[in-house]
């Protein structure tokens, strides 16, 4: 294991070396563009064995390494945005057809207006579209997960694409210390990249196969059951994963959410990505001034982890007295409220049975690359803090236009 | 011994499907299939061919096959490529049946960029001129008079030749082989795809394949139909290879053209006048290609 000091696009490059996917193919959009430009030099240097190939559009990007992916090996692909978008009829479609696809996503505001800075609406946008899709924090989470969502993507039990997201700029162009593993630690934890003959969803020499097939509707329902309990029982291998990773590699997080001072938390921010790095610092100067501040930070939105946030927020035994809950994310569902809040809020009607819920107040915030600083982290607590008071409040917060709400 | 339609093999690799009778597309990939043989692999788009073969539970494709998304065939086709590729794989040869909707309009970039790339793809473009697998809307090959369903009374743009030409598309790509043909001349077609099959890069086939169901023709109709679109100079049976155009059939004097229109309830709208006028687009293309023949013969770097 080597420390270098990468970016997070660069360590994602790294990551996706180390997994030794067979075919690469990629369209460029900023700010995924390092990703792929790392990878074909590596290529090129023969530090990687892939075919890279350039394609035309991102629908062509994931339609192609579908195809080979069909051809029984693995493969990676990278977009962001405007391309995530275009390409999205090929998630459904690859999710549909059950292949162990990963795919990095540069989190990226969406047109209009244009703008090329980093929020989750693109990603969010496609959360229905079957695939697993995780948050990186830092740059070291995202070679990480690179590495887990192989061997997640790939376990016969999950067979499901996974889609890795990086915020845009704040993580993909931010440089940090980043352990590289050895090549041999990564052979010994991923299975070949050269699936299987027999792997279910592709082609077979001596009993071919036909794929991608049409189902009418009585099948198609139950190919549909089976992808959504498929993806629902993920969380078990993602959590296998996770652990055989920190034996193998001696550092990650285990679990679907990582919690941080949540004990005897009464204030509890959850988010994801790069950000809770600095809703981290936040709750730490909130402590020091007897504020019990919690963090509880979603790695997974695929499977959503109900029964951890849960457990998060209101103790294992669900004894915790959780005062107030905010959701921070850089994403609005126009006409309604953030996609994560949303998600956050029916995992809480799962705990509303056991009494009253605390407010949650959802803060949006970030979006087009909007900066967060502290002292914002800080107002949003004294929000929540507020709320927990009684004090009524809009529920729906967007950052810098509190004049208007 | 050179392939011909009585020395095409016996094994079947697309039986049991559910297209419709005098179906040209079906014809077509039954054939290509017997010619390229059990290794092939096969990419089919949305359209007519993956709704009629891979109805869950029965597939007619007793090869490797997939569904691609209806804009992605060529993208596909080079994925599994590039595997073939890696792993240095031979005698696989990875082919794509597209219908003129899927190749001419929807899948244009996506074939484009699969040529562009000198992929080892051979790509078939069965034409029946208009989206069938939909309901028989006109597409970027539907011909001038076409009666589709978003074209009742007859495709009349001012445009007096519309029809995508797919032919010189392919070959401005600067791939190694493309050509037309015609499911009425079978052993001119069959030559074609034997010749694709060993072609090493992209090979284009644009085969017009009549829709009895589209056409308002019968089901029976579909060789004859096949045969005189290329005697009355509609569709010329043409060869682009090593940079030089041939032109594998020149008819001394071409077939009248109501002897293709008639029995096709698609050109019932067609006045004389108008086929007067189709006649005098066809006598241009010929000059254009005769030219285009001579001009690349004479000099194939600048065919």
């Amino acid at each position: 294991m080597s420390v270098q000091f990468l970016s997070g696009n660069e360590a994602v490059a790294h990551g996706v070396r180390l997994s030794r996917p067979r075919v690469v193919a990629a369209y460029p959009i900023t700010p995924q563009t390092v990703v792929v430009e790392r990878l074909a030099e590596m290529v090129e240097d023969g530090d990687l064995a892939a075919e890279f190939v350039h394609v035309e559009s991102e629908h062509s990007a994931l339609a192609l390494v579908m195809g080979s992916a069909a051809m029984g090996v693995r493969t990676f692909t990278a977009t962001s945005s405007q391309g995530l978008l275009y390409m999205a009829e090929c998630l459904y479609y690859t999710a549909g057809g059950r292949w162990p696809i990963v795919m990095m996503n540069a989190n990226r505001a969406l047109a209009l207006p244009w703008n090329i800075y980093g929020d989750q609406s693109d990603s969010l946008a496609l959360i229905s579209s079957g695939w697993i899709q995780s948050y990186a924090e830092t740059a070291q989470e995202a070679l990480d997960l690179v590495i887990q969502s192989y061997a997640i993507a790939e376990d016969l039990r999950v067979r499901t694409p996974v889609l890795v997201n990086l915020d845009g700029f704040v993580l993909t162009h931010t440089y940090e210390p980043v352990d590289v593993p050895e090549q041999e630690q990564v052979d010994a934890f991923l299975p070949s990249p050269d699936f299987p003959v027999g792997y279910p969803g592709t082609f077979n020499q001596e009993n071919p196969q036909s794929l991608a097939i049409t189902a009418g509707p009585g099948d198609y329902t139950v190919f549909k059951f089976k992808q959504h309990q498929d993806m629902v029982a993920a969380a078990g291998p993602i959590r296998e994963v996770d652990e055989r990773f920190i034996q193998h590699f001696g550092r990650g997080v285990a679990g679907l959410t990582e919690g941080y001072q949540l004990d005897d938390a009464e204030l509890v921010i959850v988010t994801l990505g790069s950000i809770a790095g600095t809703v981290r610092t936040v709750v730490d100067e909130l402590r020091t001034e007897g504020v019990k501040a919690g963090l509880l930070r979603l790695r997974y939105l695929r499977p959503f982890p109900t029964a951890e946030v849960l457990a998060g927020l209101f103790g294992p035994q669900r004894s915790a007295k959780v005062a107030a809950i905010g959701i921070l994310e850089k994403d609005i569902s126009f006409g309604h409220q953030g996609t994560v809040s949303l998600e956050v809020k029916a995992a809480l009607y799962e705990a509303a049975t056991q009494g009253a819920l605390p407010p949650a107040i959802n803060f949006v915030a970030g979006l087009g690359g909007q900066e967060i600083g502290l002292a914002d982290i800080r107002r949003f607590f004294t929000a929540l803090a507020e709320a927990a008071q009684g004090q009524q409040k809009p529920l729906v917060q967007f950052l810098g236009m509190e004049h208007a709400q | 011994m050179s392939i011909s339609i009585k020395t095409l093999p016996n094994p079947e690799h697309f039986v049991g499907h559910k297209a419709c009778g005098g179906c040209g597309g079906s014809l077509i990939v039954r054939w290509v299939l017997k010619v390229l043989g059990e290794k092939t692999h096969v990419v089919i788009p949305a359209g007519c061919m993956s709704a009629v073969g891979f109805i869950y539970p029965q597939m007619a494709l007793g090869v490797n096959a997939i569904i691609s998304p209806f804009a992605a065939t060529g993208a596909v086709l080079s994925g599994i490529a590039a595997v073939v590729r890696a792993k240095g794989l031979t005698d696989v040869p990875v082919v794509g049946f597209a219908g003129d909707g899927a190749t001419a309009d929807i899948g244009l970039q996506s074939l484009s960029g699969a040529l562009d790339r000198r992929e080892k793809i051979i790509y078939i473009c069965y034409d029946n001129e208009a989206y069938m697998n939909t309901g028989i809307q006109k597409s970027g090959a539907t011909p001038w008079g076409v009666r589709t369903t978003t074209s009742p009374r007859g495709f009349r743009p001012e445009l007096d030749a519309p029809k995508k030409d797919l032919l010189r598309i392919a070959a401005a790509h600067g791939i190694p082989y493309a050509a037309t043909a015609s499911v009425g001349y079978a052993n001119d077609l069959l030559k074609k795809i034997e010749k694709a099959g060993q072609v090493d890069g992209p090979s284009f086939l644009h085969i017009f394949a009549p829709c009895p169901t589209g056409w308002g023709c019968e089901a029976d109709a579909t060789v004859q139909l096949g045969k005189s679109v290329v005697d009355t100079g509609l569709w010329p049976l043409l060869e682009w290879e090593s940079r030089q155009l041939t032109i594998n059939r020149q008819p001394k004097k071409f077939a009248p053209l109501e002897e293709y229109l008639a029995g096709q309830g698609r050109y019932r709208n067609i006045t004389e006048d108008e086929i007067a006028a189709l006649e005098a687009v066809r006598d241009r293309n010929w000059r254009e290609l005769r030219a285009w023949n001579i001009h690349s013969s004479v000099n194939p770097d600048f065919g």
